[in-house]
């Protein structure tokens, strides 16, 4: 039996890592609701892109290699350079930038003051884009992603537990870091949309254009603005991702388990996004640990889902998500 | 008193009014083959309170809409403290200094009366976010002075006691009058009001004209408003421009256009032979 406890202890301890994973996911998806009111369903492609981008600089692959070579008839492979990770990381960074003004110019422009449903649908078309863009411009094979951070198990967390309870623990070192850059980006996030002037006029264009135009707010500024720290925080994403699993074109579907992360964080609250994260990611682990073996397991691919269905009833705007709040 | 005289006038009441402020020549706004606007001329000065009435659909908002940017005229000049205005966007305008209310309340509903009322001030913000993010140095200090700007104004408009409520919870009245708050709020040079008064009871029409009046005579703030309500208007105006289908029919103070027959026949229909 407390070989059981201590195991499940083990068990929390790797759910927590994970749930940070799926946080720093969801928080793109917050962040751009939280000023436009929209779902970008394109978030995770938006990971994948960064990743992709990132892995590109960084090994000195030619854009569009495919395409260059085949209407040109030329055999340019690489540059031949490699880019140190720091440079590649702000290279990439400003891509996303780039990426934000674009989307603002060719999407968001065009659909001032239209339906969320209208701005929802065109995110979907967003996200095939991107997809494709992505695997024209880099290429479709899996690449794996290195940015020197420190991965493999913790020699510190083994041995101190090893000492304390007589058995020493598995952490990733990987998933540590994620978890302290997390940290950081929601404290700087929250820091920045609570108390700027910028923050204030994000808020108040999600909440209604029309308005904030009349107090002076340029929703240009505002999209291209927010796009980019989403872009932003989607390179976050994209690079704990991509060295964890290699960058890879399902990496794009990684969004579809921040769902039930801002189901149940509500999908305003930037905190939420992260307790929602740890949530089910603490969630599915003791589960598939305690209850697994008795259903015949696999229980990871849907508890979360499960658990986001039963927020759903009982508490639609999540944990930490605005009231809805409705006169009649 | 010469109302028409052209370095300003003194009211009724002794309001010592200034020079022109906004100046609209020869206004025309098409929507495809409708004309909402037919060229139209009028002119705000400073420290007036003036008027645009009309039956529905006379082309009043568009006007106003005009006037804060939100429509581009096809034709005409749109002339601000003696400088011709190019096409603008509504929030370039709004940093111009000229701050607005809506027929339908534009309010940001999630945030509290406090929080709205403050995005009036964030064009005044000038220090880094940075310094803002982590409340450091002039941020501080800015910040703590548009509050106390903004508390004056909370104050001023008997708001106090839902300051931290939620914009989304408040009745209508109320909200009107966190509108009005937040346009106050960027200390507006002139300050348009799409018809502040409509859908309230008697005594909610009181307290506006109230507010209204005390904002012009406080701050001398110049108003441009446009209302239904006839009686509430002659109240309140210094002058007044009628406008019928998009035409410009009257113009001139309360008075005047009262006993402006075109006026009459707008507002009481007259029988066509």
């Amino acid at each position: 039996m407390i070989d059981q406890l201590i195991f499940s202890a083990e068990v929390f301890l790797n759910g927590l890592m994970t749930g940070v994973m799926y946080a720093l996911v969801a928080l793109g998806f917050v962040l751009i609701y939280k000023a436009s009111g929209v779902f970008n369903y394109a978030q995770g492609v938006m990971a994948l892109f960064a990743a992709l981008t990132l892995v590109g600089i960084q090994q000195g692959q030619v854009p569009f290699v495919h395409l260059i070579n085949a209407i040109f008839g030329t055999h340019v492979e690489n540059f031949g350079w490699n880019v140190p990770s720091v440079l590649a990381i702000i290279l990439t960074a400003g891509v996303m930038v780039l990426l934000a003004i674009l989307i603002e110019k060719l999407v968001l422009q065009h659909l001032v003051g239209q339906e969320p449903i209208i701005l929802f649908m065109a995110t979907i078309g967003l996200a095939y884009f991107l997809e494709g863009f992505g695997d024209v411009m880099w290429g479709a094979d899996i690449k794996t992603l290195d940015v020197g951070l420190p991965q493999g198990i913790s020699d510190t967390v083994e041995a101190v537990t090893a000492e304390w309870v007589g058995y020493g623990f598995f952490i990733d070192r990987l998933d540590i870091w994620a978890s302290i850059i997390a940290a950081i980006l929601v404290a700087a996030l929250v820091a920045f949309s609570q108390y700027t002037k910028q923050g204030r006029a994000m808020r108040a264009v999600a909440d209604d254009h029309q308005a904030a135009l009349s107090v002076g707010i340029s929703l240009r500024f505002i999209w291209v603005m927010v796009w980019s720290i989403a872009g932003f925080v989607a390179l976050v994403a994209g690079i704990m991702w991509g060295t964890k699993s290699g960058v890879q074109f399902s990496l794009s579907l990684i969004a579809l388990k921040a769902l039930p992360v801002l189901m149940l964080g509500g999908f305003t609250s930037i905190p939420g996004a992260i307790v929602g994260g740890l949530i089910i990611g603490v969630g599915e682990k003791l589960f598939e640990f305690w209850i697994g073996p008795l259903v015949g397991g696999a229980t990871e691919n849907w508890f979360a889902y499960v658990l986001a269905l039963l927020f759903l009833v009982f508490r639609p705007q999540g944990l930490f998500g605005e009231r809805i709040i409705e006169r009649v | 008193m010469n109302v028409h005289a052209s370095d300003g006038y003194t009211t009724a009441d002794g309001r010592q009014i200034g020079p022109v402020v906004m100046d609209l020549k020869n206004i025309t706004l098409r929507f495809g083959g409708v004309e909402a606007i037919k060229n139209i001329s009028f002119d705000i000065r400073q420290g007036e309170i003036r008027a645009i009435i009309g039956p529905n659909g006379a082309g009043k908002s568009s006007m106003l809409n005009v006037i804060s940017g939100f429509y581009v005229p096809q034709e005409g000049e749109v002339w601000f403290k003696g400088y011709r205005r190019g096409p603008m966007k509504p929030y370039e305008v709004a940093r111009l200094g000229i701050a607005r209310t809506f027929q339908n309340i534009a309010l940001f509903d999630g945030m509290s009366v406090l929080d709205n009322i403050m995005t009036g001030r964030l064009n005044r913000m000038k220090s880094g976010f940075l310094s803002q993010a982590i409340w450091w140095g002039a941020a501080e200090r800015e910040e703590i002075e548009n509050r106390a700007q903004v508390e004056k104004i909370i104050d001023f408009l008997e708001i106090q006691n839902i300051r931290k409520t939620p914009v989304g919870r408040l009745p209508y009245g109320l909200k009107k009058r966190v509108e009005l708050a937040r346009a106050l709020a960027a200390e507006p040079q002139l300050l348009l009001l799409d018809e502040p008064m409509a859908g309230m009871n008697v005594e909610e029409k009181e307290d506006m004209s109230r507010f209204i009046l005390d904002v012009n005579d406080e701050f001398g703030t110049t108003i441009a408003l446009i209302e239904h309500d006839m009686g509430v208007v002659m109240d309140l105006s210094d002058r007044v421009v009628v406008m019928d289908y998009g035409r410009k029919i009257g113009d001139g103070t309360p008075d005047e256009v009262r006993s402006n027959q075109e006026v009459i026949d707008a507002y009481l229909g007259v029988a066509h032979d």
